[in-house]
This record gives C-alpha cells, sequence and structure tokens, in this order.
C-alpha cells in the first residue's frame, strides 16, 4: 500500500500563495487521508486521531511566539567535518546535503522573542536536518542561546526534536552535553527560569544533557522519548517492552515530565508559566512603570 | 589490506585492548593506589548499583572520594556489575558521592569503565537520561578538583555521567566513544558487522582524544597492555592522579570552576 511517508506538515505561512499546491497526507496513526490547509488549521494535529505531525523550527516558533517578534541569531553558524567521517557518504557530503533540502544551516534556529508579553530566549531543534542530532555548531548555538538567556535576564524555552548526539562528529559531539549542561549550570544559579518542551522524538545524549535540566518540562502527546532506543533495549536485554513505552504519556506516570500539553494549548500554556516563574523583582518593575504612567480619566457613570 | 583497512584494524586492536577481559578494572587500580579506601553504598532513593562504586580513600595525607566504574572478572561478577553498565541508581549515587566530597573539600577522581549506560526498559523508567544530565551539571558546578582517568573504555553518556571535571586522563589503551562502535555501525550503516569501520571513523582512540585536544595526557602501560602488568599500569596512573591532583589544588576554586567551564564551553567553537 502506498503511504507517504512524511511525517512533517507546513503550517499556514504569510508568504505561502493562495492555492498552494500542497499534497494530502496521510496521518500514520490513523491512516486517514487529511486535506493540508484543515491539518495547517489545526496546527499539524490530524483532526480525526490527534496524532501530531513533527514540525520543522521555523513552523514551531512562529506558531508559539507573537508575530514578528522573533529575531534570529546565528543564522550562519554551521556544521564542519572536523574528523574526515565517511560512512556510506561524507560527513561534509550529507552536511551540504541537509542545507539544501532543509534550507538551514543547522539542526538548531534560536533567538529573541515575545511570548505572552514577557520577552524570551527560544531556542528549537529541527529534526529535518539529520535527525536534529547534536554536533559541535548545534551545541554551541544552543549554548550561545543559553548564555544570552543568562546575560539577559530573559525566560529560557528550548524545543527539543533529535535522536540524539551526531555520530559523525565523535567525541565533539558527545562534549556538547557537557558544554550545554554547564551553561544551563550557571542559568540556574542565576535565577533565570528554563522551560523544555519535548517534541517528536527527543532521544539519547539531548534527553541526557539540556533536554531534561529544566525548571519545567512539558511535552507533546504521543512524542517518543527516552535515552536508548527501543530496538537498542531489546537486543540487550530480550525484554519485552510494556505498551506505550517512553512516550510522553509514559514519561508523565513515571514523574519525568511535569505536563502533556496538547499543540493547540502549547501558547496559553507557556504564558501561564512565563507569568508564574518571571522573577518577582522583573513584574515589580513592570508594575511600577505602569503606575507611572497617567491616570485614566475616570469613566462617566451615570 | 588497504591503507584504510589497515588502519581500521589497527584501531580495531585498541578497542580490543581496551576491553580485554584480563585488564585491571577500577577495583584493581583503587586498591593498588589508594590507601583505606571505604566504599559507601546507596543513592538513598531507590537501591546500590554495582556497576558504580565509590568512597573515601587516601593518597599521600589527603582524602579524596573515589567515583568508579566497576566491570566483573567471572560469570558471577559480570551479572552483579551489570557489565559495568549502570543503571540511574549508580549516577545517584555518584551524585551523592560528589555533593559529600565538595562538602568535606576532597578532591575527586573518577575512574571510567563502562561500554555504556545500560540499556534497560527500568532504567528508562527511573530516568537514566534524568540521572545522567543532573550530574553533568553538578560535576560541571562542584567546588573540589576532579580528574578524570579512562582506565578501559569510555561508552558514551554513561561515561560522561561520571566524566565532566578538571582534567581528562587516559590509559594508552582506553578508548572514548560518543557511541560503542557497534551502535554505531547499525546507526549510520545497519550493520554490526561494519563495527571496525566505524571504530576508525568515530576517531575513539587514547591518541585520537589527545590529539582532539580533549584528553590531557596518556597514561603508560606496560608493553602489550595493562594487563601483562598490573603494578606497572596502576605506579603510573597513580603519578600521573598525584601530579595533576597536585596542580589543581593550588588553583583558587573560583578560577578552578571557571577554568573548568571554559573547558567545555570552547569545544567545538570556531
Amino acid at each position: 500500500m502506498f503511504r507517504p511517508k512524511t511525517r512533517y506538515v507546513a503550517l499556514p505561512s504569510p508568504r505561502a500563495g493562495v492555492g498552494e499546491e500542497v499534497d494530502r497526507l496521510t496521518c500514520p496513526k490513523c491512516d486517514t487521508s487529511l486535506e493540508p490547509a484543515r491539518l495547517s488549521a489545526a496546527l499539524g494535529v490530524c483532526y480525526r486521531c490527534g496524532y501530531h505531525f513533527r514540525l520543522r523550527a521555523p513552523e514551531r516558533i512562529a506558531m508559539l511566539v507573537e508575530p514578528g517578534s522573533f529575531v534570529e541569531e546565528d543564522q550562519a553558524i554551521t556544521a564542519r567535518d572536523v574528523l574526515g567521517f565517511k560512512d556510506s557518504q561524507p560527513y561534509s557530503k550529507r552536511i551540504e546535503l541537509s542545507r539544501a533540502s532543509t534550507g538551514a544551516n543547522e539542526a538548531v534556529t534560536w533567538g529573541e522573542a515575545t511570548l505572552g508579553g514577557h520577552p524570551i530566549v527560544i531556542v528549537c531543534l529541527d529534526f529535518a536536518f539529520m535527525g536534529g542530532s547534536m554536533g559541535a555548531a548545534t551545541g554551541e548555538k544552543i549554548t550561545n542561546g543559553i548564555e544570552r538567556a543568562e546575560q539577559s535576564r530573559r525566560p529560557l524555552l528550548i524545543i527539543s526534536a533529535s535522536g540524539g548526539a551526531r555520530m559523525q562528529e565523535g567525541m565533539l559531539s558527545l562534549m556538547q552535553m557537557a558544554k550545554t549542561a554547564a551553561a544551563l549550570g550557571r542559568l540556574g544559579a542565576a535565577g533565570v527560569p528554563y522551560i523544555s518542551l519535548l517534541t517528536d522524538p527527543t532521544m539519547g545524549g539531548v534527553t541526557a544533557s539540556f533536554a531534561s535540566l529544566a525548571d519545567v518540562i512539558l511535552a507533546e502527546p504521543g512524542a517518543m522519548i527516552g535515552f536508548a532506543g527501543g530496538r537498542v533495549i531489546q537486543q540487550a536485554t530480550y525484554e519485552t517492552l510494556p505498551e506505550g513505552f517512553q512516550t510522553a504519556e509514559f514519561l508523565w506516570q513515571h514523574g519525568m515530565i511535569d505536563l502533556v500539553v496538547p499543540r493547540p494549548e502549547l501558547p496559553a500554556t507557556l504564558r501561564q508559566l512565563l507569568d508564574l516563574y518571571v522573577r518577582n523583582g522583573v513584574a515589580r518593575d513592570f508594575q511600577l512603570q505602569q503606575e507611572k504612567a497617567p491616570a485614566p480619566t475616570p469613566a462617566v457613570t451615570g | 589490506m588497504s591503507e584504510n583497512g589497515s588502519l581500521a584494524a589497527a584501531t580495531w586492536a585498541q578497542v580490543e585492548l581496551a576491553r580485554h577481559p584480563d585488564r585491571p578494572y577500577a577495583l584493581d587500580y583503587i586498591h593498588a593506589i589508594f590507601s583505606n579506601f571505604f566504599e559507601l553504598h546507596g543513592d538513598r532513593l531507590f537501591g546500590d548499583d554495582h556497576a558504580i562504586i565509590g568512597g573515601p580513600a587516601g593518597l599521600d595525607d589527603r582524602t579524596v572520594m573515589v567515583i568508579a566504574q566497576q566491570k566483573g572478572r567471572n560469570t558471577a561478577e559480570r551479572a552483579m556489575r551489570n557489565f559495568g553498565m549502570a543503571n540511574p541508581e549508580g549516577y545517584r549515587k555518584a551524585l551523592r558521592l560528589i555533593r559529600q566530597a565538595e562538602k568535606f573539600q576532597f578532591p575527586v577522581v573518577a575512574l571510567v569503565d563502562t561500554p555504556a549506560a545500560f540499556p534497560g526498559a527500568g532504567a528508562e523508567e527511573r530516568g537514566i537520561a534524568w540521572a545522567i544530565a543532573d550530574n553533568l551539571i553538578a560535576f560541571a558546578q562542584a567546588r573540589t578538583p576532579i580528574v578524570t582517568l579512562v582506565l578501559g573504555e569510555g561508552g558514551s553518556g554513561g561515561a560522561l555521567g561520571i566524566g565532566v571535571g578538571d582534567r581528562l586522563l587516559m590509559m594508552e589503551h582506553s578508548i572514548y566513544s560518543v557511541a560503542p562502535p557497534e551502535t554505531c555501525a547499525s546507526i549510520l550503516w545497519r550493520d554490526i558487522a561494519r563495527k571496525v569501520e566505524a571504530a576508525e571513523a568515530l576517531k575513539l582512540t587514547a591518541a585520537d582524544l589527545k590529539r582532539l585536544g580533549l584528553a590531557d595526557e596518556i597514561v603508560p602501560e606496560p608493553p602489550g597492555g595493562a594487563q601483562t602488568d598490573y603494578g606497572v599500569a596502576a605506579d603510573a596512573a597513580g603519578a600521573a592522579l598525584r601530579r595533576h591532583l597536585g596542580e589543581l589544588e593550588a588553583v583558587d576554586l573560583d578560577r578552578l570552576l571557571e577554568q573548568r567551564y571554559r573547558r567545555y564551553r570552547s569545544i567545538g567553537s570556531s
């Protein structure tokens, strides 16, 4: 049976032409053939069964932050083949192909934005770029984002979607776990809140570093989240894995995440969290400024 | 054999030496180098993991906190040590020990020897990724010197979970890799048999890590490998540990922590 393999969906973009040709997608979970316009309007959530399609980083950011508020940083930083790694094709070739197919230079996009009236730093991984894997450039951009949050005291939001460390960069990749974690240690010591949103899939060295080191961890329904992959576990232990193993709901039941949030509710949930976690001092400054503003003319009641 | 083929074969020989069943394990080094090692047990949360051991021990006129990954020598021991693959409890015990080391100003010696963190359903249920990630921060911020020595296998996040510190030393025939070559081959080639090529491509030998600027020093082993003479290997390891601890102990703690941050911050910064 023919079924398009894509798990991605394009959200409505201001640049998209009216009546642009988009193929129908089949939901990988319930097999329904979905109308692109309706699916996009539903933020890439299957309107029949609730399956959450994967989103590209620009779409994810646009969906969450206030329109026009995102200012991207480090756009030019890109992966380099330091080890001269070659599997079925050279790593340098893979980088080139990923750049061409995604239009991005790396598996992560970050910048400053406003969400629910709060200035934040937003970091978003993109599974479409080499499985969202963390290489040296990926780790560098994430760490730059964390350090910006610390310096500017803006709350940090990181959205993960990654298979883990990038094999093609060997130990340089593994060490990005230590690098991002060390930066988060400083962010935490500075008292700047960090919210982590785990999306499908978040695995390996990404789960075992920055993705799980947040003050509040959210996940999208049905997202695969874990350290070792199910296949690796079965090969090593011959264990029968329980139903729903490593899904967001499974992790919630085991106390690893705070809440599973359906995609359409994310902006409101994040806004609520930012309202609560933005430091009292910052909130007070904001109130003082309001008080300084001229008092509005009392309404005439009659 | 092609040049690439013979290079790969030489790298694979290193992998096999690093995993040699007669190689000295953590407790062999601990008993040879330290005095009065007192093993502390349990993570105070769930259980005691025998794949990660640790406790205070004497080194010359100071007490150090030893945190180590231990493999088993025979079938029963291997089962007890879970082949050196720790569950979350092992990493949480290590966290307990590093906090204690900070409290009493014990320098930390971390001995790494693991194929990987344990890939098991229970480990996932109890948050293996969370346990490792917590240690990355705790080790990065611990206000006491930390020297890491890779004895045999440095396996991925499982090694890094006790592996963040001020110095990274590697025994001459040890390896340290982002993933075991078998896993890498299975991911990239979908064929475990390509493990030899994978090992070469990953640049995982002690010499590779030194060249990449990730390892500070290679500790020499007796000819043929550490398994031929435990005493010689342990003497060399002990001398290197003493020298690096001595250097680190002379550094002001604020400066030490800043240097440790820069050490990781600079990896992959272009």
